[in-house]
């Protein structure tokens, strides 16, 4: 087994009990900002498209680099800008009347 | 700066970057701090991305910086949608991530073939199938969502073998090419396979269960994206799909909860049948319904009121109706609180973010178990569009299909009132006998413009007596 893969493990493992123990909090109320905002962290995935993109290794890693580059991007700023928006809208009645 | 030291530097910013995503996350456990949490994933986010354009191994900025630009062009309108099209946007987007996280996994194939290791080549294939598979699955979510396909289950005999069989066939390629990383020609064949299992899976899923199954598909683009971490030797990424794939493991768990269903049965248990002899049984019994004047009196008389709304009311857009039922009621010091079922809607907590755009006060909402400990004590329960949440044979009858199913038990309150189309049962195909009950009135018509009724008949109302004295 190749070091890389365990030390990845490790990191994951980690991770996903941290996010286990970090969302089961999230309360109901919020489970679609919470899903809008996990797909926006996900999009991270683009700091892979770009290296593969910028890499210039083969014309066909480039094309397919460009293309997650862009789908990854639209979710990132999408799913950041209509996170807020709905979290905005969520307001206190008593802070209302204070 | 030597090449070494940048490295480490970008090492740091992702460092940084995954301990913000988890900030954010935490944030979002209470409505009041959320919208910090936003903020520092934007900021995680942005520092990670221009850290990787500081990366001297780049040499070529021109298809990094057009894509950026398209991805933005495209991301803008989508986080600008209204929320109604929410649960369609977010299937979009699981659809997008597992796109990318799919083509980069192809992308980085070609680079290595025909020299793959074959545990890279374990993690290559398992990364591109859920991602290909995903792709497709969230596809075929979203366009049921937006109704460009059917909502119904699409059912056929022997269907869950073809899909199994399909799957099994992804399967094997894997395992061959993992075996044989050369034999390159099969990797785009175990691609299309992947793809045509995504289609399959979610096809003869109905509307119904679509939180459940936006929820499994959150979870795999999050599993797809970690794995392309295990593939690129990138923590970041491993950190922020872990996230994302608990997330969405932990939704999918609470909506199976509140269906009392499983994973199994929701994947390949379409709902639909009938049970024998519903129909006939409907004919025999009577309802008893009334007009937006009778149902504002009793509203009006009422001091404690529940509105429990459900799908309906978001195809009818009724929301800003609701708000305004909300206003005049409260106005007329009438206690009126919202019961929230956890799958209401098509997408977990889609009825808390339509009421809080109506600018109904989050501390309105009530979730279930605590709305039904204090159904007893409600005058009047209004259903608005919600049918099997609401269905009282979850609780009494054994041979219904959701038998088992927690529901908002409306028939504690003294009297309720349902807003519906017409008696058709619903998603689910099963009848709900709350509908023949003594207390319960059922109130035909289009949400949006019944509720537009009984507001209007409820401001043409005297105003109560303390609030005519002040004028």
């Amino acid at each position: 087994m190749p070091p890389d893969f365990l030390s990845n493990l490790f990191v994951f493992i980690l991770a996903g009990f941290v996010g286990f123990e970090v969302i089961k909090r999230v309360s109901p109320l919020l489970h679609t900002p919470l899903m809008s905002l996990t797909n926006a962290l996900d999009a991270i995935v683009v700091v892979a498209a770009i290296t593969i993109a910028g890499l210039q290794e083969t014309r066909l890693a480039v094309v397919l680099g460009a293309i997650a580059v862009a789908a990854s991007f639209s979710n990132m700023v999408g799913g950041f800008l209509i996170t807020d928006r709905m979290l905005r809208m969520f307001k206190s009645g008593r802070a209302k009347k204070s | 700066m030597t090449a070494a030291t940048t490295a480490q530097l970008i090492d740091f910013a992702y460092i940084t970057a995954a301990v913000l995503f988890i900030l954010a996350l935490k944030w979002l456990s209470s409505p009041a701090a959320a919208r910090h949490g936003v903020l520092a994933g934007e900021i995680g986010a942005a520092l990670a991305v221009v850290a990787t354009l500081f990366n001297p191994a780049l040499t070529e900025y021109r298809w990094i910086v057009i894509p950026l630009i398209v991805g933005a062009a495209i991301g803008v309108p989508l986080g600008l949608v209204k929320m109604t099209a929410v649960p369609q946007r977010t299937a979009l987007s699981h659809a997008f991530g597992a796109l990318s996280a799919s083509v980069i996994g192809i992308a980085e194939y070609y680079v290595r073939a025909p020299h793959v290791t074959k545990f890279g080549m374990v993690e290559i294939a398992m990364e591109v199938v859920i991602g290909a598979l995903t792709f497709t699955g969230s596809l075929i979510a979203a366009g049921k969502l937006q109704g460009i396909f059917p909502q119904r289950p699409i059912t056929y005999r022997g269907q869950n073998y073809v899909s199994l069989a399909v799957l099994g066939a992804a399967v094997i390629l894997a395992l061959v090419l993992t075996l044989h990383p050369e034999f390159m020609r099969l990797f785009p064949v175990m691609i299309g396979v992947a793809l045509l299992f995504g289609v399959l899976l979610v096809t003869p899923i109905g509307g119904a269960d679509m939180p459940t199954v936006i929820s499994l598909l959150n979870s795999y683009a999050g599993l797809s994206a970690a794995l392309l971490g295990f593939v690129l030797d990138s923590k970041v990424l491993v950190v922020a799909g872990a996230l994302d794939g608990s997330s969405g493991f932990i939704l999918s768990v609470i909506m199976c909860k509140a269906m009392n269903r499983s994973f199994r049965n929701v994947m390949f248990g379409a709902f639909g049948q009938l049970p024998a002899g519903a129909q006939a049984v409907e004919q025999e019994r009577t309802v008893r319904s009334a007009n937006a004047e009778d149902a504002a009196g009793i509203l009006a008389a009422a001091s404690k009121v529940a509105i429990i709304p459900g799908y309906g009311m978001a195809v009818a857009q009724a929301q800003h109706k609701v708000r305004d039922l909300y206003d005049v009621l409260t106005k007329r010091g009438v206690d009126v609180r919202f019961g929230i079922h956890p799958v209401a809607g098509r997408m977990p907590g889609h009825m808390n973010v339509l009421l809080a755009e109506a600018d109904i006060p989050y501390d309105r909402l009530i979730e279930m178990d605590d709305m039904n400990s204090d159904l007893a004590q409600t005058d009047v329960a209004l259903v608005i569009g919600a049918n099997d949440v609401t269905n009282p044979a979850a609780r009494t009858e054994s041979s219904s299909p959701i038998y088992g199913m927690p529901i908002i038990d409306v028939a504690k309150a003294q009297t309720v009132m349902v807003i519906k189309r017409s008696l058709s049962p619903g998603f689910a195909g099963i009848d709900n006998p709350l509908y023949y009950m003594d207390k319960t009135l059922m109130l035909f018509g289009d949400a949006k413009a019944f509720v537009g009724d009984v507001v209007r008949e409820l401001s043409a109302m005297q105003a109560p007596a303390a609030a005519a004295g002040g004028r």
